[in-house]
């Protein structure tokens, strides 16, 4: 399966001064699967999506995007927005980016801006309105529509973004991300502050991305009920570390990811493992 | 109207006592601040020694008028919301206010061209609104940078003396014409514009500030040091008046006048200089317009909002920062172009800091990012300035007064939504509380 690998991290290393947030991390994201990274708070999950998404430059180690033709794009080396333009990486944030004062429109088409930059001629087309940038906009402006209808969105379409409810918020800031076209989608705790209805159609949202689009998906998430039931891999981190990774069955089962995550250590987890029926 | 009374009920009201409380707070301040100011005048006599006399009839009518007045501000804030007129108004005021809104801008450009028409007589008249368009089109310029783009110039008016000198210098040494130097002065205020960017891209918010007050101030030190060049402190004269497309206002044979068989007059020129900062300030308009529905205009009202996100997006922010600059430098040249043509002179004089406080206040006042907005606070700072002149020594003071009251009553500007750029059913405007200001 080494040949469907979309993302390859190698030996990615964080420093801040004399802190280390991420050490020594390898790990790779297979093409069209949804890949969880998760650990305790402050385990480095995303010290690790910074670098990948190109704000933070790593300390050392490579992380490759490799795209359907098998083009190759070496991300530590890119700027965070040469990698969304060229390497087709897009990102959310963990406390909402969206742009509050625009509509839920124009923030998928602040989206599109690449396609329709080259569209309006570097803007002197636009200026003067020719059939090739109205049909560009056009064109914009339907995707745009889609997006809003896959999120529910539609009807609230001219609504500023900082007034809709926060689950909205949420969606939207995925279907934007989704806007750009990208290759690779990363998520940053996209279920944070969701009801368990919210993270259930969330759950939905990210599997039909997947079947439907074929893009993958690295995902940060606390919730281990959307993590569960639709990640297809899951990397498990503590203190910077790789401690464990498989299919989401084999990593809840494991010791060291118990033992992270309950805060004791390793013998006294398998203790309580074993006392358990 | 059922629901005037119920919506204002429905506010929180402290009743009068803390309204009292509050003006007797802000009079005591006054009686403290100016009982010596006011209340005792100095003076030194004719020998060398102090004379004082006591004015404490004028300092109790200004505690009084404090007292009043922060009586009448409060109640006037009762039913204005703080926070723009759409949430207290109930809602069967709302309809003729969008109405009124949408009239406007017709209204006011109709009204505009016919200025000369009306006011054919009244130099005075004609000679203002030109001033008034002037920084109705710098406002406009900047606004691109401030209000679209959030990146808070304080330093436009370098742009302004580089068109102003650009044209000047062009006309003077190679005899080029107005409409030639229009666009070179242009360019070159966008060059420098870039040339500001490329440095400051790194800043945000205060420093950028900062930095764009000392270009606009280094801008001028050089102008007036580089004596050889721009003439220094004594600036250039017999600077070129435009032409009407080549053919020159002038009492000649070969002027407009005698090709048309009309009399001459030299209203001629004022009202030609009038409908050239007509036609230069709506093309700046149209363009802004333009340009915010095109992806760049877009950018720019992204980066206002959220760096971090635009850059998720993959958009270049180095370059969509430095295509704000130079399109708002662009404009103030253009601007400058045309005050030095109205002027016939300019020294470094015309550019100071001042000119920049300006314009930015008059960005401000209109409202970030409205192109409405701007032109009314245009229109109501250097007009009210003028308004004011009968109050004489006291116009700085009531026209400070004034902005003051603006500002509480309207602190998001004249103009206190942003007009959504596209649309699928209805265009509804958003609260300029939503929209960021920008931090660089």
């Amino acid at each position: 399966m080494s040949d469907d690998i979309i993302l390859q991290v190698d030996h990615l290393m964080m420093r801040f001064g004399g802190v280390v947030a991420v050490n020594d991390l390898s790990f790779q994201a297979e093409r069209r699967r949804i890949t969880a990274l998760i650990g305790p708070n402050g385990a480095g999950k995303t010290t690790v999506f910074n670098c990948v998404t190109g704000f933070y430059k790593p300390s050392s180690g490579t992380i490759r995007l490799i795209h359907d033709g098998g083009r190759i794009v070496q991300l530590e080396r890119l700027n965070d927005f040469r990698i969304a333009r060229q390497a087709k990486v897009a990102r959310t944030f963990q406390n909402i980016r969206l742009f509050p004062g625009m509509t839920a429109l124009e923030n998928l088409m602040v989206a599109q801006h690449n396609a329709l930059m080259r569209a309006s001629g570097l803007t002197f087309l636009g200026l003067i309105g020719a059939p090739m940038w109205r049909a560009a906009e056009k064109h914009a402006i339907d995707q745009a529509k889609r997006w809003l209808e896959r999120i529910g969105l539609l009807e609230r379409a001219d609504d500023a973004a900082g007034n809709l409810p926060y689950g909205d918020q949420r969606r939207l800031e995925i279907a934007r991300a989704m806007c750009t076209e990208p290759a690779l989608l990363c998520l940053d705790e996209p279920a944070a502050g969701l009801n368990a209805r919210e993270s259930a159609a969330l759950s939905q949202l990210l599997l039909s991305i997947r079947d439907d689009h074929g893009t993958s998906i690295l995902l940060i998430e606390h919730d281990m009920s959307v993590v569960m039931e639709i990640s297809d891999h899951v990397v498990v981190m503590d203190y910077g570390v790789k401690i464990a990774e498989g299919v989401p069955k084999a990593v809840r089962d494991d010791p060291k990811v118990i033992a992270a995550y309950l805060g004791a250590d390793e013998q006294e987890a398998i203790a309580v493992m074993e006392s358990t029926p | 109207m059922t629901t005037t009374p119920a919506s204002t009920q429905a506010s929180p009201l402290p009743g009068f006592a803390f309204i009292l409380k509050k003006a007797l707070i802000s009079a005591f301040v006054a009686l403290v601040l100016f009982s010596l100011m006011i209340g005792i005048r100095t003076e030194a006599g004719p020998t060398g020694h102090l004379i004082y006399w006591t004015r404490f009839n004028d300092l109790a009518a200004l505690v009084g008028a404090v007292f009043g007045g922060s009586i009448v501000v409060e109640l006037l804030r009762r039913w204005w919301a703080p926070s723009g007129i759409g949430k207290a108004l109930p809602q069967s005021m709302q309809r003729p206010l969008d109405f009124a809104g949408r009239a406007i801008p017709p209204l006011l450009l109709i009204f505009t061209l016919l200025v000369p028409v009306i006011f054919y007589n009244q130099r005075y008249i004609l000679d203002l609104g030109i001033l008034v368009l002037t920084y109705v089109m710098l406002g406009w310029g900047l606004n691109v940078v401030v209000g679209l783009a959030g990146l808070l110039d304080l330093g436009y008016v370098a742009f302004y003396a580089v068109g102003a000198y650009s044209y000047a210098l062009l006309s003077t040494t190679f005899g080029l014409s107005f409409w030639t130097c229009l666009p070179l002065a242009g360019i070159l205020a966008a060059f420098w514009g870039v040339l500001l960017g490329f440095p400051v891209l790194r800043l945000r918010g205060d420093y950028l500030a900062i930095v764009t007050l000392a270009f606009g101030e280094i801008i001028r030190l050089v102008i007036i040091n580089w004596q050889s060049l721009t003439g220094g402190p004594n600036g250039i004269s017999a600077i070129p008046r435009p032409s009407f497309f080549g053919i020159p206002l002038t009492p000649g044979d070969d002027g407009l006048a005698a090709r048309l068989g009309i009399e001459f007059s030299p209203t001629h020129r004022i009202v030609f200089l009038f409908y050239l900062i007509t036609a230069l300030a709506l093309l700046t308009n149209w363009v802004t317009i333009r340009l915010r529905r095109l992806p760049i205009g877009r950018a720019w009202e992204a980066l206002r909002e959220d760096e971090v996100a635009c850059r998720a997006l993959g958009i270049n922010t180095t370059t969509t920062k430095l295509t704000a600059f130079a399109t708002g430098a662009m404009f103030g040249g253009f601007a400058g172009a045309f005050f030095a043509t109205r002027q016939g002179f300019i020294s470094p004089e015309s550019f100071t800091f001042q000119e920049s406080a300006l314009v930015l206040a008059i960005v401000v006042l209109g409202g970030m990012g409205s192109q409405l907005g701007v032109a009314l606070a245009a229109l109501t700072l250097i007009g009210g300035f003028e308004l004011f002149r009968g109050f004489d020594q006291y116009r700085m003071l009531v026209f400070g007064m004034a902005m003051v009251l603006l500002m509480i009553w309207r602190p998001r500007g004249l103009i206190g939504h942003r007009a959504p750029t596209v649309f699928l059913k209805h265009r509804q405007a958003i609260s300029s509380d939503l929209a960021r200001e920008g931090r660089g």
